[in-house]
């Protein structure tokens, strides 16, 4: 592929009125750092919905302050209903699945530093690139518009399937207005994200440095590259199935909903033909690759935070490259296996079964590599470091029950049990939410030029990462004990033992989440108070730390970076220091 | 720093597998001909995931506390990978996860890729918000048709039954509750009155969802098991998302002799 140089003339001039500077701004770091936020403060709402249904469900008559005021149907005298707890819970699967996973990872740190790693001045579309944000922003407001209209949230999940979905108010609250915007959230939600993979993709493809070759590219940058394809195609398919429900439920198309339904004792006469399990494949045929939206940022990160302090070459760089561009192949034809037990024809379900097993490969893959790019390293147990290695403990703890759920014989019998929210919180959640950690511990001084605190950052860490194991792992046992999720009471006999377990996991949820405010805490104190941060304080090779932190307006300062190695040339023999910058003249290492 | 991450990595590994080892909790009992295949793969995989499980998280502590920085002058190894590891790391993680996954092939094949014999005794299971009900196609063997707008659950005619007119009708069993006799095979024909639902039988290993539109049949046997535990009654419960009271949709399974069913039956078609 040619190597493109990044235009001589940055593409826009520095804004100067707050409006172009802050708000409605072109320069991608600017919008990194808007999407960073986005995601941020829905992850804080995210998580206190979770901690307000892990309190529901083992002290279900607990007053919640001040949540009647928020609904007063939903928690009447602040005491939640079990459905205002189905409400809760689609907002929670939809903000962290949306705007934090889907968002931080490759809107924020991606928009931040895709450009600047691969030595470009900014993104390929800069309008396009606030508009992407914009739309995203828009997206936002709209799903949490439904909290405060009618009946509040819908109560169907984020996964959304019809007819529950798609018969409207008959089949409960939320149904209504509230399931609309939550359509129409969605459908804006993929309209940003596509605006933004074509800018990701056409950036790394046409504006790299003079000197980056796609094989001397940092993983992070291939990961947004790889990320930025996979929504390219899914969010597509997202979006089209999005219209056709909102379709069905405004413009009286059948798509989804069959003839025959008796809803409410009321027989839905002006429906017929439409299919429920046509929405489950459009659906997991976004879904499931947008498991790997959600991770591989966070793998791009974890390889490039493990080899720099480790001052060690990434082991195996191709090898890395190639897994992951296998994971996104194989993404899009697994996802029959969230259908095992759908009615789905079991033939498919075998060959989805097969490929799904096959997916377990490329990731086993890399936690072999990153076992071996700390093999023979000197690590230094930095905070990013840390959140770092943590993200390959819980990548492997999750990824390894998914091979029970990858099974249909075994899913028969674990599917839509606690034991598949375990997994998935493991390894697309925590494990991706720890990929973001490293990068804000680790890229913090870059965007703020100040440092984060270590030390609390550290004791951040150790409340994260025993509490997440503490919250998810339990969830396992419950699976096997075949524990329902989506229940929110103990309504079945065989329930009540596992109560004692539940509490243990909402206390362990309650700590793990109050420790976040020391996160959140020290990244706005940090912000303004924090020491100082030189140009590299990590002493590492990429092109964001050749430049001041944080960078001027156009990253470079009207130069030109030409990069002469790879991004992982710690520990060369015969080097002058300890690594090799990517745009240093130093001839030795490997080229 | 070291010493710490690598402890804390390597006792939640060992409490893990602990606790899947001791059975603190496990799998319940298992009353269904397959389940015991359906247990098998499922301690097969465990067993295998566990033994990555430990390698990977104990080579994690092992790497981590081995190679911290002992600001000593060792250089580090100068490595960019090794082709050859690749390879084999990719074979075997290849070998073993294909190997499991067909080792399964046969459990999955005997649940679904053929149907019920004939002579299973028939069943239609109706999952509506926020309920089952059952019914049996009586001595004439033939489900009578629906008509949806003779579906009335105030009167209790759950399925638009007209039994004045439909012969086929007359003598179906609508029930609450699912009674099976044991050692027989039983045929469902699971369908969903307004939305998405599922049938879930812990005890069974099995779970299918139930959809409005389609009539999904799934097959299975009841072992003398059933009848050692519980009295014979296990809990149905409703795995699919349907809405405000999906936590409590569930009925009863019944196990029961084939005398005892034969009797229970005819209880329930002189209630009708």
């Amino acid at each position: 592929m040619a190597e493109a140089h990044a235009e001589a003339v940055h593409a826009h001039a520095a804004p100067t009125g707050f409006i172009r500077k802050y708000i409605f701004s072109l320069d991608h770091k600017v919008i990194g750092k808007q999407y960073y936020f986005l995601a941020l403060f829905s992850v804080f709402v995210g998580t206190l919905l979770s901690i307000l249904m892990r309190l529901h469900l083992v002290w279900p008559d607990a007053h919640i302050p001040l949540l009647d005021r928020l609904s007063p149907a939903g928690a009447p005298g602040g005491v939640m209903t079990p459905e205002y707890y189905l409400s809760l819970l689609t907002l929670h699967g939809t903000l962290m699945v949306f705007f934090v996973l889907t968002t931080a990872p490759q809107g924020g740190f991606g928009n931040y530093f895709l450009p600047i790693q691969i030595g470009a001045e900014d993104m390929a579309f800069p309008t396009l690139n606030m508009l992407s944000f914009w739309v995203t922003f828009v997206g936002m407001v709209v799903l949490l518009a439904t909290f405060f209209i009618g009946d509040g949230p819908p109560i169907s999940g984020w996964t959304a399937y019809p007819p529950l979905s798609a018969v409207g108010s008959a089949a409960g609250p939320g149904l209504a207005l509230g399931q609309t915007l939550w359509i129409v959230s969605i459908a804006i939600f993929c309209v940003g994200s596509l605006l933004g993979a074509l800018n990701f993709i056409t950036t790394t493809l046409d504006l790299r440095a003079r000197g980056m070759s796609l094989g001397r590219m940092p993983l992070t940058c291939w990961s947004w590259l790889l990320t930025a394809v996979l929504a390219l195609l899914s969010f597509a398919v997202l979006l089209a199935a999005g219209v056709l429900l909102l379709l069905d439920r405004v413009g009286g198309t059948s798509f989804f909903i069959p003839g025959g339904l008796i809803v409410s004792d009321k027989i839905i006469a002006n429906h017929s033909g439409g299919s429920p399990l046509l929405w489950q494949h459009l659906f997991w045929f976004f879904g499931h690759p947008e498991v790997y939206i959600a991770i591989l940022p966070g793998m791009g990160l974890t390889s490039h935070v493990l080899s720099t302090f480790a001052r060690k070459p990434i082991f195996g760089y191709r090898a890395m490259v190639m897994a992951m561009m296998a994971i996104g192949f194989f993404g899009f034809m697994v996802w029959g296996h969230h259908m095992f037990v759908s009615g789905m024809s079991p033939y498919s379900g075998f060959a989805f079964s097969v490929l799904t097993m096959a997916i377990g490969v490329p990731s086993a893959i890399k936690t072999f590599n990153w076992l071996g790019t700390l093999w023979g390293g000197r690590i230094r147990f930095t905070t990013a470091m840390l959140f770092a290695i943590g993200f390959v403990s819980l990548f492997v703890s999750g990824g390894l029950s998914g091979l029970f759920l990858a099974q249909p014989p075994v899913d028969v019998y674990l599917h839509a049990t606690y034991f598949v929210v375990g997994h998935f919180h493991l390894v697309m959640g925590v494990a991706a939410i720890f990929g973001m950690f490293g990068g804000t511990y680790f890229w913090f001084p870059k965007m703020f030029g100040r440092m984060l605190n270590e030390f609390w950052g550290k004791v951040h860490f150790w409340f994260t990462f025993i509490g997440a194991y503490c919250i998810f792992m339990p969830m396992h046992f419950l699976g096997m004990e075949g524990n329902v999720r989506r229940y929110s009471s103990f309504t079945d006999n065989f329930l009540i033992p596992l109560i004692p377990l539940h509490k243990f996991m909402s206390i362990a949820a309650f700590v793990t989440g109050a420790a976040q405010l020391i996160f959140m805490f020290n990244l706005f104190w940090s912000m303004f108070k924090g020491e100082k941060a030189g140009q590299n304080p990590w002493e590492a090779t990429t092109l964001e730390w050749t430049v001041p932190s944080p960078p001027p307006f156009d990253n470079f300062g009207g130069k030109h970076p030409v990069v002469y190695h790879g991004a992982y040339e710690f520990g060369v023999p015969g080097a002058a220091q300890d690594y090799i910058m990517q745009d240093s003249v130093e001839k030795v290492g490997a080229p | 720093m070291a010493l710490a991450i690598a402890v804390a990595v390597a006792l939640i590994t060992l409490v893990s597998v602990y606790v899947f080892w001791a059975h603190i909790w496990w799998l319940p009992v298992s009353i269904s001909t397959h389940g015991a295949a359906v247990d098998h793969q499922f301690k097969l995989t465990l067993l295998i995931c566990g033994v990555i499980f430990v390698l990977a998280q104990l080579g994690l502590a092992y790497v981590v506390l081995k190679y911290r920085d002992r600001r000593d002058k060792r250089p580090v190894v100068y490595s960019h990978g090794n082709n050859r590891l690749e390879v084999t790391w990719t074979l075997a993680a290849a070998i073993v996860f294909t190997g499991l996954n067909l080792m399964g092939y046969r459990v999955w094949a005997n649940m679904h890729f053929t149907g019920a014999a004939p002579g299973a005794l028939q069943v239609e299971v109706q999952g509506q918000q926020f309920a089952y009900y059952f019914r049996y196609p009586g001595a004439d063997a033939q489900f009578g048709p629906i008509h949806l707008d003779k579906v009335d659950d105030a009167t209790g005619n759950f399925f638009g039954l007209d039994r004045e007119h439909d012969a086929r009708a007359k003598d179906d069993i609508v029930t609450a509750t699912l009674g099976v006799p044991v050692k027989r095979e039983i045929e469902l024909i699971l369908r969903a009155k307004d939305v998405g639902h599922s049938f879930y039988v812990r005890e069974l290993r099995l779970q299918q969802d139930m959809l409005p539109g389609l009539a999904v049949p799934v097959h299975f046997t009841v072992t003398d098991e059933a009848l050692k535990h519980n009295r014979g009654r296990y809990e149905i419960v409703c795995t699919q998302l349907c809405g405000l009271g999906h936590y409590k949709m569930r009925a009863f399974l019944q196990v029961m002799t084939q005398e005892d069913f034969d009797k229970w039956l005819q209880a329930q078609a002189s209630g009708q």
